[in-house]
């Protein structure tokens, strides 16, 4: 078994990866005093709404308290799915040595 | 790409929940049909969901100081089409929605629209077309996942234009809400693009005969992948 496609998939992410440290770098540069980067751009576009006066008319009816939790949850969901994912390949792969 | 909860008014909201129910209910029935008469392709099933509950978790950061994340659907999309795909969309959106305050229950027709049907429709037309007109099937899988990638934020900028097209006009709207976004995630989208091709030559290494049985490859194009064993 080649491995070419690994190699070039892994070579486009550590060229991502290398891009993003660049960038990093530039914007960290010009950042003021308690301003941060590299927030969501999902939350970007609710302030662009919000900038026009716009107010939502429904509040989520809960919200994780803290970014931690957030994280935690967020976490739980790639497990869940990594999980699933291993073992599938992992029974499929067994199978085909056990045939 | 999540609409977040509120960020819809009347009647946007109701128009996407009706636009992207009936694709529900067919992916609902299509998922009936495939458990009971090809149960084989289960596992295939539980991995393009899985991939959606993974790839959807993960904020990337993109060049241009803002994060993002890739969608997963698109492998859905390929391996079973846009209305299953809505429904594997679905649930991880409606777990973002009720554990993580990310996206909310009245943009839920929005959200499905633009990650569960626009963008797995996009991947599954191209992968038809390609290989269809016998193109590389890796390179194909590529094109069509980061497409179906980048698509997703594309409609969301629609949608949020079409809602609010403020002073400026849809289109002016458009383009601000694109510039949000779909620039965001073009270097997203080559990633998710990328790895989506490298679970596919596993898939097809490992398990060939569930996508020649879903018509999604033929017997020779398989033995010729296999051989190849990029």
């Amino acid at each position: 078994m080649k491995y070419g496609m690994e190699i070039a998939v892994a070579a486009l992410i550590v060229i991502f990866a290398a891009v993003f440290l660049f960038q990093d770098a530039a914007i960290q540069a010009t950042l003021g005093d308690g301003e941060e980067a590299w927030g969501g751009a999902d939350g970007e576009a609710a302030g662009l709404i919000e900038a026009s006066g716009y107010e939502p008319w429904i509040e989520p009816f809960w919200e994780p308290p803290s970014g931690e939790i957030e994280s935690l949850l967020f976490a739980l969901q790639a497990a869940i799915g990594a999980v699933i994912i291993g073992y599938i390949f992992g029974y499929w792969r067994g199978n085909r040595k056990a045939a | 790409m999540h609409i977040m909860e509120g960020f819809l008014p009347s009647p946007w909201w109701e128009i996407w929940i009706l636009i992207s129910l009936p694709f529900v209910a067919i992916g609902l029935y299509q998922l009936n049909k495939l458990v009971r008469e090809r149960r084989e392709t289960l596992p295939l099933l539980a991995v393009a969901g899985a991939f959606v509950f993974v790839l959807s978790s993960l904020k990337i950061p993109s060049f241009n100081g803002s994060c993002s994340h890739p969608t997963g659907t698109g492998l859905g999309g390929i391996l079973f089409g846009p209305c299953i795909a809505a429904v594997l969309g679905l649930i991880v959106l409606v777990f973002q929605a009720i554990f993580l305050a990310h996206g909310g229950i009245t943009t839920l027709g929005a959200n499905v629209f633009s990650m569960g049907i626009a963008g797995p429709a996009v991947a599954y037309l191209v992968y038809k077309a390609g290989t269809r007109a016998g193109a590389n099937t890796y390179a194909t899988v590529f094109i069509a996942a980061a497409l179906a990638d980048l698509v997703t934020y594309v409609v969301t900028a629609v949608q949020l234009a079409l809602a609010f097209p403020g002073t400026v006009g849809f289109l002016g709207a458009f383009t601000a809400f694109a510039a949000i976004f779909a620039v965001t995630q073009v270097p997203l989208a080559i990633i998710e693009g990328a790895i989506i091709m490298l679970v596919f030559k596993y898939i097809v290494q490992l398990k060939p005969e569930i996508l020649t049985r879903l018509n999604l490859l033929s017997e020779s194009t398989v033995q010729k992948l296999r051989e190849a064993a990029v």
